[in-house]
């Protein structure tokens, strides 16, 4: 890390240092060993992929093509874009509004409704699925972007994880603007979101990624391919194609990479997140 | 302004909770429709089935893979690469490399690794000639290393997640608290022990509550890599894929389903209260 001081007791040197380095490159090959022989499957064609499945001697684009175009991953892609980027901007609405009335608004049982909200935070999802499956199915939102969306558009965790932060700016910040004549929203949205806005990003990461990679509902409202997400999408190749190995491989070259780029991007936003509160990936 | 999330956590949290209790005790047909009550008892004639309670059994035995494996990798890779080494970054960009890996794209990995025919392990002479088993029947279809496979595929792609969050923890131990040991003469393992070890312990506390609830949560990696099998032995249907699993024993049958899921999360509350309790107790640091 840039800064760190060297200091006599963490600096190895001479044979140590080598002997840490040659560590370090051993359990990165390791730890990188499975998405090293994905890449490679990918990009061989079809006759090539199990021979000599740990060397890349073949190479072609055909098979990422063929899984972007026959595969549909072009339209999962999509889906998965579509759905993640609506629950992750709709989860900083909420979360800012019922953070800020929890923070700073009062009104009667506010301390009781807030512990309420904190409950549902001990409910796993996987026990109100069973329902919200039926819920969905009701309100016709089977194979739809309002099924895919919808449930997840509010978050107890970021109503918390706001109201913490709202709960730290000073009392006088919103004691002053309401001497000036301006309301709730217009503090919102000039004094108290500019404020704390590493939290929502903080937030926001998360939220992302939890989306994105949200795996057990799309596969049980969505049935028709033209809703699956890339989750789903490569459920559905996986079980088709298992023959086609390097198929499948190139689907998944396909759904890991724009999550390695958001990732490398919002990386330290993601890391803040990360402390804050555990989503599952 | 609390309207948007109150509906949201109402209709898609607390009203499916509430009703997955009373359809836990119900009967549904076919279309899961027309449930009517079957008594209480279902919950605990569901409870001492054999199938609840051997889905229970592999549900704890996966927790108590992960958990602990994964918080020991966790550990080491971080305490590895915290040391000041130039180009160390490298290194920790790649072990934080999983956390961007989703279940689906974790799993398919793995089954491309571990699966008999296809797979590339079992395609690789020299090492299938080593180990027999990649061939046949395939570490995803014995009953004896299936669990275990499934568990080595969820501690790999929850490696950068524990990684980064104990990078983070480490980072957090006051330098001098490290130097004051040396001055008295506090060598490098003693040093892990008695300094690292005890400082990391709220962050620790954390990685192993998160742990144990995605283990208990964890459905992708089953779906994908064994489908609940190797059958008849179920070695690896834990309690979310007897929940929702496609060849679940109970997949279309609402009734039952919400019945295993209200168990699960009776179970996962216990779970936390116990963990919860052995905190309070241990740990004076945070």
């Amino acid at each position: 890390m840039a800064g760190d001081p060297t200091t006599m007791y963490d600096a190895p040197s001479g044979w140590r240092a080598v002997g840490r380095y040659g560590l370090l490159v051993v359990v990165s090959v390791i730890v990188l060993f499975p998405i090293y022989t994905t890449v490679i499957a990918a990009l061989k064609p079809g006759n090539k992929v199990l021979q000599n499945p740990l060397v890349p001697d073949a190479f072609t684009l055909d098979i990422l093509r063929e899984a972007w175009s026959d595969g549909h991953f072009g339209r999962y892609m999509l889906n998965s874009f579509v759905v993640t980027i609506v629950v992750t901007v709709a989860v900083i609405l909420t979360s800012v509004l019922s953070g800020y009335a929890f923070a700073i608004l009062e009104f009667p049982g506010r301390n009781l409704l807030f512990a309420a909200f904190l409950a549902t935070l001990l409910v796993p999802v996987e026990a109100t699925l069973v329902v919200n499956r039926r819920t969905v199915d009701s309100l016709g939102w089977l194979n739809s972007y309002q099924g895919l969306t919808v449930p997840f558009l509010a978050t107890a965790f970021g109503t918390f994880l706001i109201r913490q932060v709202f709960l730290t700016l000073p009392r006088d910040l919103r004691d002053a603007a309401a001497i000036d004549g301006v309301g709730h929203l217009g503090f919102l949205r000039q004094v108290a979101v500019p404020l704390v806005r590493p939290t929502i990003a903080a937030m926001a990461a998360l939220a992302f990624l939890a989306t994105w990679n949200m795996y057990l509902w799309p596969n049980l409202i969505t049935t028709d391919a033209d809703y699956y997400t890339l989750q789903s999408g490569l459920r559905s190749l996986a079980q088709g194609n298992l023959d086609k190995p390097n198929l499948v491989m190139a689907g998944v070259i396909i759904a890991f990479l724009p999550i390695v780029v958001v990732l490398l991007v919002f990386q330290r936003h993601l890391v803040r997140g990360l402390l804050a509160g555990g989503v599952k990936g | 302004m609390l309207a948007p999330s109150l509906v949201i956590l109402v209709v898609f949290v607390l009203y499916p909770l509430g009703q997955a209790i009373w359809l836990g005790q119900a009967r549904c047909d076919a279309q899961g429709e027309n449930c009517v009550s079957n008594g209480w008892d279902q919950y605990v004639d569901v409870a001492r089935s054999e199938e609840f309670q051997h889905a229970l059994w592999v549900t704890v035995k996966f927790a108590l893979i992960t958990v602990p494996v994964g918080v020991a990798l966790g550990i080491g890779l971080a305490v590895l690469a915290d040391k000041y080494l130039r180009g160390v970054g490298v290194f920790r960009t790649i072990f934080s490399s999983t956390v961007a890996t989703g279940v689906a794209v974790a799993s398919l990995m793995w089954l491309f690794l571990l699966q008999p025919d296809v797979g590339v392990l079992s395609n690789v002479g020299w090492i299938s000639d080593l180990f027999p088993v990649l061939k046949s029947p395939g570490l995803l279809r014995d009953p004896g290393t299936a669990l275990v496979s499934v568990a080595a595929t969820s501690i790999w792609a929850n490696l950068g997640f524990t990684f980064i969050l104990i990078t983070a923890g480490l980072q957090g131990i006051p330098r001098d608290v490290h130097e004051a040991a040396v001055v008295d003469g506090a060598g490098g393992i003693r040093r892990f022990w008695s300094v690292t070890l005890p400082l990391l312990g709220p962050t620790l506390i954390f990685v192993v509550i998160v742990l144990t609830a995605r283990a208990f949560q964890a459905y992708g990696e089953i779906d994908l890599l064994t489908d609940g099998g190797p059958r008849p032995q179920n070695s690896t249907t834990t309690l979310t894929y007897l929940t929702y699993g496609t060849n679940s024993i109970i997949n279309n049958n609402d009734g039952l389903q919400a019945a295993v899921a209200v168990l699960l999360f009776l179970v996962m509350l216990v779970v936390s209260l116990l963990q919860l309790a052995a905190v309070s107790r241990r740990v004076h640091y945070a």
